[in-house]
């Protein structure tokens, strides 16, 4: 009997996921099923399927565009943007947990209320900061802004993993005599690995898919994918087939690399909340 | 060589003191056991020596020289922790060169080094393993080789066993006392167990809520205890304290008398008392019985004592072995 029960549930669960999964996965879908269709298809929204499958969006898509530029722009964002914010977050996060002071509890509030505040409340002064020292449409420009928007993500991140380390093993290292850097490289850095590696996968994709900064500060040379996406939407005419092929091109390299991380990924998210 | 000099070290967190003025020589070779209930400071004192923790005021001299500033590599001295805290990440080989490494010694000096360590610990075969493939013991001896391979002046350990279970305990304590003999180096050891306490120390040092209470022989501590508090710490079972009207008849707010200081009669005695709960170690026999205005009483009875429940005895205590304190808890000395 009990076992029919557990059985039963298992099904359930399982069902229950298959739909949760489903839902979240169905904008996904219905994008790459678009970009095969004709544009004429493509605009009958209430047809799940086309007429006449088609690659023909693809086509226009590479000629019109060069999606190789948008593509490495995307991915010299998306790493340049996480290197620095690293290399800024591993030592801040050090610090707030192994020698908080009083006002570290504060700061790391304060960090995360600047996530509160709606970015576009900040463009302007940014925009005419970046036009006054000709950073407009730089990758090192927008490098800087990606870094700083995740920032305190990134630190809020590294500082739970770095709380979850035990102080007397970087003590212990004191005692052997590593300076501060060589206990950060060798000892702390080591331990918090697997949190490092699932900070970097998560600011990654994070700084891949953000549209908001990039959409404004960027026009073409430092353009990465979401312009790319934005350039095939229009206010008139039909294009929701390119629109769709666009899309699925931005977004196949970021959707892979988390199918690979996603262990990584959970592990690293869940870090700390299970012994 | 290895001597370490408390001079007045004070601790402090804003207003909460952790210790308030702590003043200590220890010799070069000597065994000192910091012992004390939880929270009494002993950890910190440990890390202030060890430099993990900075002084308020004072200083701390280790062979005559002020090192209050230092850092802990600076100070010659090595650390055992509690947890044990080996670097998880890297071998048995990596966690006891670690040092030697920092210090830039040459490659084969280093492996010389680790490989004598090694086989004085019986770890040879296990260089190549990750601390978590170890057992408690396993990583205990690791610990202890980080220590000892870099060949300090000093060694401090903070409850080093503390995460052992009883057996093992028992042997890991006489290796330490072995290589104290062997290696001649001074070494600090906490612990609030104070059994560890007067087996291991050539002197103890007892703290409470961040005061020395009292530095001695072990023997000392238990013959000729200065106060209530180290009365009552050192010796196992607890010193039985009385206060009331038998302790007047000695001039004394309190008296105190060692479980195994009181002699037992079915006939006549000076204390009568009612037994109310026996417990046998083989050995020996711990009665614990009620004696009336004496209040609750734990007595040492050598052997196997057949004693019943509710049966009734009388005690008699050695009388050259009751402790006098005063109302402040200080030893009256006559």
């Amino acid at each position: 009997m009990a076992r029919r029960e557990t059985m039963q549930r298992k099904i359930f669960i399982t069902a229950l996921a298959w739909v949760v999964g489903l839902i979240v996965f169905f904008p996904i879908l219905w994008t790459v099923l678009t970009s095969f269709k004709t544009e004429g298809d493509a605009i009958n929204i209430s047809g799940f399927f086309s007429t006449g499958w088609t690659t023909e969006a693809y086509s226009v898509v590479q000629s019109r565009s060069n999606y190789v530029q948008f593509a490495w722009n995307s991915v010299a964002l998306a790493l340049g943007s996480t290197f620095f914010a690293l290399v800024i977050a591993i030592p801040s996060a050090w610090a707030m947990a192994f020698a908080p002071g009083k006002r570290t509890k504060d700061l790391l509030m304060w960090m995360l209320s600047t996530k509160m505040m709606p970015p576009v409340g900040a463009l302007i002064p940014i925009y005419l900061i970046f036009r006054d020292l000709g950073l407009l449409d730089t990758r090192g420009g927008i490098i800087t802004v990606l870094m700083l928007l995740n920032l305190p993500i990134i630190i809020w991140m590294l500082y739970t993993y770095f709380k979850e380390i035990p102080g007397e093993i970087l003590e212990a290292s004191r005692m052997d005599g590593a300076s501060l850097g060589k206990e950060l490289l060798y000892v702390l850095t080591p331990m918090a690995i697997p949190g490092i590696a699932s900070t970097l996968l998560l600011n990654i994709i994070l700084a891949w898919n953000e549209a908001f900064w990039t959409l404004a500060l960027t026009t073409k040379d430092a353009a990465p994918l979401t312009q790319f996406i934005a350039s095939y939407s229009s206010p008139e005419g039909l294009f929701w087939a390119k629109l769709s092929a666009a899309s699925t091109m931005a977004i196949a390299p970021i959707l892979v690399l988390g199918w690979f991380a996603q262990k990584q990924l959970v592990r690293g998210l869940t870090f700390g909340a299970v012994k | 060589m290895g001597t370490i000099s408390l001079k007045n070290a004070r601790k402090a967190f804003g207003d909460v003191v952790i210790i308030p003025g702590a003043s200590l020589d220890i010799k070069n070779g000597e065994f000192v056991v910091f012992v004390g209930p939880s929270g009494c400071g002993k950890s910190t004192l440990l890390r202030m020596i060890a430099g993990l923790e900075d002084l308020t005021s004072g200083a701390i001299l280790i062979d005559g020289k002020d090192m209050t500033e230092a850092a802990p590599s600076k100070r010659g001295l090595s650390m055992v922790f509690q947890s044990y805290a080996l670097y998880p990440h890297m071998s048995v080989r990596g966690n006891i060169s670690f040092g030697l490494k920092m210090a830039g010694m040459p490659k084969n000096e280093i492996d010389a080094k680790v490989a004598k360590a090694a086989a004085t610990l019986n770890l040879t075969e296990y260089l190549d393993r990750k601390p978590r493939q170890l057992s408690g013991g396993q990583r205990q001896r690791v610990a202890i080789g980080r220590a000892i391979v870099r060949n300090p002046e000093g060694f401090l350990f903070d409850e080093p066993l503390s995460n052992l279970d009883a057996a093992l305990r028992v042997n890991m304590r006489l290796e330490i006392m072995q290589m104290h003999k062997d290696l001649g180096a001074t070494m600090i050891y906490v612990t609030h167990d104070q059994v560890e306490a007067m087996t291991m120390a050539d002197r103890i040092v007892v703290l409470n809520r961040g005061n020395i209470e009292q530095v001695g022989s072990p023997l000392e501590l238990y013959n000729r205890p200065d106060s209530l508090f180290v009365a009552g710490f050192i010796g196992s079972p607890k010193m039985n304290l009385i206060s009331g009207k038998p302790a007047e008849k000695f001039d004394a707010q309190t008296i105190g008398i060692r479980p195994e200081h009181l002699g037992i009669s079915l006939k006549d005695g000076t204390w009568p008392a009612k037994i109310s709960l026996a417990e046998h170690l083989g050995a020996d026999t711990f009665l614990h019985v009620d004696a009336g205005p004496c209040g609750m009483m734990t007595v040492r009875a050598a052997g196997e004592y057949d004693a019943a429940p509710g049966a009734k005895i009388f005690l008699t205590p050695e009388p050259d072995r009751i402790h006098c304190f005063d109302k402040d808890g200080k030893a009256i000395r006559k």
